[in-house]
């Protein structure tokens, strides 16, 4: 007995560990962050969303040698120049509840103490005006933007604020304060993200996956 | 190094350089078992087999080098493309910026990268990681989620820390790696020669920030989207078995160009220029800015900045 | 006469590997089998070559796993044959001194696994050229991996240069030379003790893995290894006593115990005061630990191996730090076995897993290795068992007079290589 202890107890080791093994194997994984199990589990590539990719960075950028590019102004084509309908001199100055055109506007915009006239220009309409009555285009809306938001205003100068495009060394496109800003409702609106990454479970593919669940 | 864009498509000539005579022994001891080991093999693939460490390619060895995995990559996909080698230029330190207070976790960046750098598509590989962290808990990575999905970002309560590469100034991952196979260039762009690692995988023990990808099966990238455009260090085709890891658009950045992250983030948290520039933007933020580094207490000391600016 | 020619190596080469294939039918049943698992496990690593390491289940989260973890604890195995040569060689204690040549030679097997393991590992195996130094470029000194390519293979020459030179001398019938031997065993122990503080100091040196990152590795490492390795030791002892001719006294055994009770003791208590450490300051990265003994919310497949290993060692010590137990038998192979478990999952997976997970940024992924992994191990243990079977069939004859140079002479003659087969082995 005691000179045979040792082919007992091996096998009975080597038998424990292979069952052991083999448990694990079956096993299978459970997921991290569970209430996601359902993400993840297939991988996505960028050609599934062209429209988020369809975009030229360089768009607009003659040459390399670090001129400032600033798209225009996102004005629709209904509506702009607003001179079009606005001409007559029959406008109203008055603070009120728009009715007649515009209706969609809900200004969201510090809506108690400002309206319309307090930043488009009430003589000239294709024009906005600072606080000063000076009059600026719409392509420099950021001045107007800037009267209020003082620091936003020097990071977006700085390239701080926003999103630039182009050459960190050269050449850039910057955006204006209303291509991601609507003026009326300037809160960023939120976006549906793009798929999690692929869970590490699945990356020999989904069956194989399920093989081990 | 030069920049070797104009591409050299004379089939590669037999090694014969002179001056080195150990090596060509070496060389051609090596070559008759590879020759052996892999008897049916191609040319192509034994010089690939024997392809020198990057930094002791001589010019001439790097062309033919260029044009031979330009060549191999144009017979495997069928597009014609350019694998440049463009070197630091002097005087340029990359940096980069990320805002906090306005990345809203939509993994647009993840997939502009994926696009640009032509990551692995099937065994997908992914250089950014974002991470969704509630508010309450502030900055705490154990808590972090990636695998996030809801309709819309940014979720109430919850704020978006991407992660990638932090390009450190003291690379833990060089420092392990037992054949040099990954480096700091001049312009602090942390590379790996694709070529030259052996897939030990220390590196990514080493990196506190997961940034360090394995391509554990065949890479592969759809012929028509693939990026053409590319640099030794970047997106040119990995082989399987290798680590590869972001490079700051290493083929964008070198030519001047944003990384595509940068330009396909569409609330501009994204930020980047040089730090050995006061007028950078980059400098401008750390400038005007409180900015802070992740895992600061392992002293890495990365190029890239998290930063809050409201 | 007394010179080592070329020539003459050769030829002992030649017959000691003829040697190495003759025996009896349970000898060839044993060969058979260990081959037949190598092929079933080298068709596992076809597999694996054709497809990429995407047929393991290691991913970026986990990087390292059963390879590795297999790496590191036959490196403290290998690391043991210490214990049997500083009692054998400085203190010159005469029982294991004749059983000494067993541990070199259970220290070339678990380099032969190491390197085997290592290369399964790569995810380029082809280009392992590239570590070669001045051919390759390796990243001497910097990169503790290349310390330990170096200092791995220079304990495996070391070894094989020691056992093959003392087997050939005593096959030849001649005193070994003294003054090249024994500085070559005397610096076998300062290596041994360098291959495993430099594996322990590659995941010491870690900053970004908290578990690792204890100054306490390395000397933990070295006390475990003085006990796995001598457990596997003593185990073969045994059946080397059962299966062969060749005589271990049992005060060697039970010397061989003993050092392993206190071993294991140092072991326990530094495991111990790395635990308190990690528990009691409670900092964020106790969550490695939690992993292992308590599990992250429902991620507790570790948890009955982290415990099961904590209570192999105890019970081990237990049954050895008491002489009658150390001596007895059953209670000696017993806790032999679960010394072995114990140290197996504690410097092995229960090492390199915990680390990894949660990994850098936070995430969790519950590793479990895939067949191809455990087969393509098992192929790495039985090449490794085979390299034992064919040292030690070797060193046992030699060392019983079975097998020399007069005795091959006289075989020639008679037109078979081997009289008298005396290990059925």
């Amino acid at each position: 007995m005691k000179k045979y202890s040792l082919y007992i107890l091996l096998p009975a080791f080597i038998v424990i560990s292979i069952l052991a093994m083999v448990n694990e194997i079956r096993k299978g994984h459970t997921l991290y962050h569970e209430e996601w199990a359902h993400a993840g589990v297939v991988a996505h590539s960028p050609e599934e969303y062209p429209a988020v990719f369809d975009f030229d960075p360089l768009a607009g950028l003659q040459t390399n040698a670090g001129e400032i590019h600033l798209p225009p102004p996102p004005l629709q084509k209904e509506t702009w120049p607003c001179s079009q309908c606005h001409d007559k001199d029959t406008s109203n100055p008055e603070r009120r509840v728009l009715s007649a055109a515009h209706e969609e506007i809900v200004l969201k915009h510090d809506e108690e103490h400002r309206w319309c006239l307090d930043c488009h220009d009430f003589a000239d309409r294709d024009k906005l005006h600072l606080a000063s009555g000076e009059k600026v285009s719409f392509e420099e809306s950021y001045r107007l933007c800037g009267q209020c938001h003082g620091p936003t205003y020097r990071d977006w100068r700085l390239g701080i604020h926003g999103r630039r495009t182009g050459y960190w060394n050269g050449s850039k496109s910057y955006l204006l304060c209303v291509h991601c800003h609507s003026p009326h409702e300037p809160k960023f609106k939120p976006l549906t993200p793009l798929p999690p990454p692929l869970r590490p479970e699945f990356l020999r593919g989904q069956d194989s996956a399920k093989e081990t669940q | 190094m030069s920049d070797l864009n104009n591409r050299n498509l004379k089939p590669a000539a037999a090694d014969s350089e002179p001056g080195m005579p150990r090596r060509d022994f070496l060389k051609a001891a090596a070559g008759t078992l590879a020759t052996l080991a892999l008897s049916g093999c191609t040319k192509e693939a034994i010089e690939a087999f024997l392809q020198k460490h990057f930094q002791e390619l001589s010019p001439e060895e790097l062309k033919t080098v260029v044009a031979r995995l330009e060549r191999e990559c144009q017979e495997k996909q069928g597009v014609k493309v350019s694998i440049s080698t463009k070197a630091a230029a002097p005087g340029v330190l990359f940096g980069a910026g990320l805002d906090l207070s306005r990345c809203i976790g939509c993994r647009r960046c993840v997939y502009g990268c994926v696009k640009e750098n032509n990551l692995s598509r099937n065994h997908q590989i992914q250089w950014i990681r974002v991470l969704e962290q509630e508010k309450a808990k502030g900055v705490n990575l154990e808590d972090a989620n990636p695998y996030y999905d809801p309709k819309e970002v940014p979720r109430e309560g919850y704020f978006y820390i991407p992660v990638s590469c932090q390009h450190c100034r003291r690379p833990p991952c060089v420092k392990v790696c037992p054949v040099k196979a990954t480096w700091s260039e001049p312009d602090g762009i942390v590379v790996v020669d694709y070529n030259w690692c052996i897939g030990c995988r220390c590196c990514m023990s080493a990196c506190p920030y997961g940034a360090r990808h394995f391509n554990w099966g065949t890479p592969s990238v759809p012929s028509k989207h693939l990026n053409p455009r590319m640099h030794y260090f970047g997106n040119r085709p990995r082989p399987r078995g290798v680590v590869e890891k972001c490079t700051f658009c290493i083929q964008r950045t070198r030519e001047g160009r944003y990384p595509a992250c940068v330009e396909a983030c569409p609330v501009g948290a994204r930020k980047f220029g040089n730090l050995l520039d006061r007028k950078s933007e980059i400098r401008q933020i750390m400038e005007r800015k409180r900015v802070f580094v992740l895992k600061a207490e392992l002293n890495t000391q990365p190029t890239f900045y998290y930063f809050y600016s409201l | 006469m007394n010179k080592v020619t070329f020539r003459e190596l050769l030829r002992f080469g030649f017959y000691a590997l003829r040697y190495m294939f003759t025996g009896g039918p349970a000898y060839y049943l044993w060969l058979a089998f260990l081959v037949a698992l190598a092929l079933w496990g080298g068709l596992a690593y076809r597999e694996q070559l054709t497809q990429g390491l995407v047929a393991t289940n290691m991913r970026d989260q986990v990087s390292w796993a059963f390879y590795v973890g297999n790496f590191t604890f036959l490196v403290g195995v290998a690391a043991a044959a210490i214990i049997l040569i500083i009692p054998a060689y400085v203190y010159d204690w005469k029982p294991i001194k004749e059983v000494a040549i067993m541990g070199e030679i259970l220290a070339i097997s678990a380099l032969v696994m190491c390197m085997l393991f290592v290369l399964a590992d790569l995810g380029q195996p082809e280009m392992v050229w590239h570590m070669i130094p001045s051919v390759g470029k390796l990243n001497f000194p910097a990169s503790l991996l290349a310390w330990d390519v170096v200092v791995l293979n220079l304990y495996f020459l070391l070894n094989l240069v020691i056992v093959v030179y003392l087997l050939y001398c005593t096959y030849q019938q001649r005193p070994y030379n003294k003054y090249f031997v024994v500085p070559l065993i005397l610096l076998s122990i300062p290596l041994a003790i360098s291959i495993h503080t430099v594996t322990a100091f590659i995941y010491n040196g870690m900053a970004a893995r908290p578990f690792w990152n204890a100054s306490i590795l390395a000397p933990r490492f070295l006390a475990s290894a003085m006990c796995s390795g001598p457990a596997i030791l003593l185990i073969l002892f045994q059946i080397l006593r059962h299966t062969t001719r060749f005589e271990i006294k049992d005060e060697a055994l039970w010397k061989i115990a003993e050092i392993m009770a206190y071993a294991m003791f140092i072991n326990l208590f530094l495991q111990g005061a790395e635990v308190f450490k990690e528990v009691y300051s409670s900092s964020e990265h106790v969550v490695h630990f939690n992993y292992l003994f308590v599990g992250l919310g429902h991620h507790r497949s570790l948890v009955p191996y982290g415990w099961g290993a904590v209570i192999c060692s105890l019970l081990a010590f237990g049954l050895f730090i008491i002489p009658a137990t150390r001596r007895h038998p059953v209670t000696l192979n017993l806790g032999c076995l679960l010394i072995y478990i114990g140290v197996y999952i504690e410097k092995g997976m229960g090492l390199v897993i915990p680390g990894l997970t949660p990994d850098a940024l936070g995430e969790i992924y519950e590793y479990v290795p895939t067949m191809t992994e455990v087969r393509i191990g098992v192929a790495c243990f039985s090449i490794g068992f085979l390299v034992y079977t064919f040292l030690t069939k070797l060193a046992v004859a030699i060392t019983l007079g079975d097998f020399n140079r007069n005795m091959v002479a006289a075989g020639d003659r008679r037109g078979r290589p081997i009289p008298r087969p005396s290990t059925p082995d």
